[in-house]
């Protein structure tokens, strides 16, 4: 039997070759063809020790200091959403993946692809969020760059941000997949599903009872508060685009285990639920912008969630579900009514159904 | 959450599953036809709730699935041109024709939008007056009423740069098809509950007495499904070969009489291609009358080469509840959701999509793709 990794991409091939040969929206979407895309064309490229542990951000050694670097870009439309806007999402998207290499986040970047034609009070708006953000997380935003492209060129505003972190002496042990064990307890710090849902409301024109707004956040108090309680925290994943569905998998292939979840302990607000039933949606594979996963030895998981649930961003934690041994590379799903299935990466972007 | 919750009960699911057990004496094969309870089926693992005896195969009423691949083909000549803007409900776009899917051309530069209501592409059609607003009218009795509605607001409203590309079919026939073939394996019937929403129980009543076979009109939540195949069940351990309605909470026996009328004064009953299962007579709904006007397929002539499937797909196998999906020496190695030979693996509604996503494999859990292929 042919290795499938070669079959999909034999150019003698007589299927309709899809989405292989140019840039989709998928390819954004955190599944597996951003998946592709990051093994078949960046790894290869720039492969490095500390680029391969695939972490939300890498690790650098600096004079016996650990320096934690990363860098993310933020292109969501609209600008301005329910709870927030582009200019928040970019402070705490970065802030979030310093935290998830449990670094306490220290300096920024941010560099603004602006489009022609935007409106300066919509770029205020945006600055005025990013200090505020800046300013709540304790980061100072030190360099930065803009560049203005032709109208038509760009989507009102694109922003970068790079941030560099510093990992305390107290934390001894590495914080990465790598990991990751049998035997651990998977947490996440809150319900989810609201950044998703609350952008989607508004490029559908979705009105609710009670307004979704994002979930955007710094997540960094919720895991200084574990490391400073001396919890064994083995990873740390932020549950952004692809959802807690694509990062368990991620850590699940990597580590060659087995994520178990149960559907009954994986919280999701009611109206996020009700907008995912309305649109065909899995919350499972709904981003989140303040929300993250902890893996953590069972035996402390307790206490693990104990702490999180004194900290306002992660007072919704939850314990989840267990990794074990095998099936290798599988989260499998216990649904309410006891079946099991696979919950597989997303293939594509979530496409809402007919009917 | 009110009117979900209860339909996902665990000791209402372990009671009925436990009355499913209690009633079975012998091996029962039963189709679901929708593939909305395809979905929730494979979703909830609610085949592990039931005894061996009980074979669910996955029919035909995935609308996706079943779009002849040629309309494929029409729908992304038209989107393709300048001055079009087409749009459709989502998991269309991603449906292989002969050489492209409608995404493809999307990120060509093609004016492709998802919509959730046939009434947005309208409202699209108002506010581009220079440009041609095709809706892609994919469905069943269901999103017909709603297809009818948009096509009769444009001829009220006079909006002329607006067309349907319409590739409505209908269950009955489909259903009637399955069984007058020789090779059927269908014992029993989980019918369609929102179609029958729309159409009412009337058309079921002479299917079942002819080919002697239960009909449940069923609803998709775990619970529903539950009690449809506990209905059936109790259907074919008794001998007997009624139509009953098990979602009585949306299903009357007259259906929805005002939508009923929309479709009628829209649509004609027309012989319709099915994907995977060839030409049905009189299956599909096609635009009558003054509303002809609206048919994309006449307004936008297409002289496209006839399209071939391919040959390693054995969706029409699947779509008859014949083969099941990891029986096609396909599955999971040259067809996948990324890459699909045919459509049961585009659409989440789709059996292939389904079984691939949530692993439903013969022999035990797998991730397929990700890990070693090679145990198939």
């Amino acid at each position: 039997m042919a290795d499938a990794k070669t079959t999909s991409f034999n150019l003698s091939c007589p299927v309709p070759r899809v989405a292989d040969d140019r840039i989709v929206l998928a390819h954004g979407g955190g599944g597996r063809l951003t998946h592709q895309l990051i093994e078949k064309i960046c790894i290869p490229a720039f492969g490095n020790p500390m680029l391969e542990q695939r972490h939300d951000g890498a690790v650098v050694p600096v004079n016996g200091s650990r320096l934690a670097f990363t860098t993310d870009s933020f292109v969501v439309r609209p600008l301005i959403f329910p709870g927030g806007n582009i200019g928040d999402l970019a402070i705490n998207g970065t802030v979030n993946d310093l935290a998830m290499c449990g670094a306490r986040p220290l300096y920024l970047s941010a560099g603004f692809i602006l489009e022609e034609g935007l409106e300066m009070e919509t770029l205020r708006t945006v600055v005025m969020s990013m200090q505020q953000a800046a300013a709540k997380a304790n980061v100072k935003l030190v360099t930065g760059d803009t560049k203005v492209v032709d109208k038509g060129k760009g989507d009102g505003v694109f922003i970068n941000t790079s941030g560099i972190g510093v990992i305390e002496a107290n934390v001894a042990t590495e914080i990465a997949p790598a990991a990751v064990q049998p035997g651990d307890a998977v947490i996440v710090s809150g319900d989810l599903g609201r950044h998703g849902i609350a952008i989607l409301s508004v490029r559908e024109g979705l009105e609710f009872e009670s307004p979704i707004l994002t979930d955007c956040a710094n997540v960094w108090p919720s895991v200084q508060a574990l490391l400073n309680a001396g919890i064994e925290v083995h990873c740390l994943r932020d549950l952004t685009r692809g959802g807690l569905a694509t990062t368990l998998n991620e850590i699940a292939f990597d580590r060659n285990v087995c994520v178990k979840l149960e559907e009954s302990l994986i919280p999701v607000d009611e109206v996020v639920q009700g907008a995912c039933e309305i649109l065909g949606l899995d919350p499972l594979y709904v981003a989140n912008e303040g929300r993250f996963a902890a893996f953590v030895p069972v035996d402390q998981a307790d206490a693990a969630l104990e702490e999180m649930k004194k900290v306002e961003v992660s007072q919704g934690a939850a314990r989840v579900g267990k990794v074990e041994e095998g099936p290798g590379r599988t989260v499998v799903l216990q649904s309410r009514i006891g079946g099991n299935r696979v919950v597989d990466m997303l293939s594509g972007e979530q496409l809402p159904r007919i009917c | 959450m009110k009117f979900v919750s209860e339909y996902r009960d665990p000791k209402a699911a372990e009671r009925l599953a436990a009355a499913i057990r209690q009633k079975v004496t012998r091996p029962w094969t039963i189709m679901e036809v929708c593939g909305g309870q395809t979905h929730t089926i494979v979703k909830s693992g609610l085949e592990d709730l039931l005894p061996k005896e009980i074979t669910l195969v996955h029919g035909p009423g995935c609308p996706v699935c079943v779009t002849p691949m040629e309309l494929i083909d029409k729908a992304v000549a038209i989107a393709k041109r300048p001055d079009a803007i087409f749009c459709s409900f989502g998991d269309m776009l991603r449906v292989p024709g002969s050489t492209k899917s409608l995404f493809d051309v999307k990120a060509e530069s093609a004016d492709v939008r998802i919509v959730y209501s046939p009434l947005d592409a309208l409202k699209l059609a108002k506010q581009n007056p220079d440009k041609q607003v095709v809706f892609f009218a994919v469905g069943f009795e269901t999103t017909a009423p709603a297809n009818a509605m948009a096509a009769w607001q444009a001829d009220h409203d006079g909006i002329e740069n607006f067309s349907l590309l319409v590739s409505h079919v209908l269950v009955p026939p489909a259903m009637e098809a399955l069984l007058s073939s020789s090779n059927c394996v269908v014992q029993g019937f989980l019918a369609a509950g929102h179609v029958c929403t729309i159409m009412g129980l009337e058309e079921y009543f002479p299917i079942a007495e002819k080919y002697e076979v239960p009909i449940v009109v069923t609803g998709f939540e775990p619970l529903d499904l539950l009690e449809g195949i506990y209905m059936t069940l109790c259907q074919l351990e008794e001998g007997r070969h009624n139509v009953e309605n098990q979602y009585v909470r949306a299903v009357r026996r007259e259906g929805n009489r005002p939508a009923q009328k929309s479709i009628a004064e829209v649509f004609e009953i027309a012989p319709r291609q099915w994907r995977g299962l060839g030409e049905i007579p009189a299956s599909g709904f096609q635009l009558k009358g003054r509303f002809q006007k609206y048919d994309a397929n006449r307004r936008f002539p297409f002289s496209g080469e006839p399209a071939k499937e391919s040959p390693e797909c054995i969706s029409g196998l699947i779509l008859q509840g014949i083969k099941k999906p990891h029986e096609c020496a396909a599955f999971a190695v040259k067809c996948t959701p990324e890459n699909p030979l045919g459509a049961p693996m585009v659409s989440s509604e789709g059996a292939c999509a389904a079984y691939y996503h949530y692993g439903r494999r013969q022999n035990h859990l797998v991730q397929p793709e990700l890990s070693s292929p090679t145990s198939r």
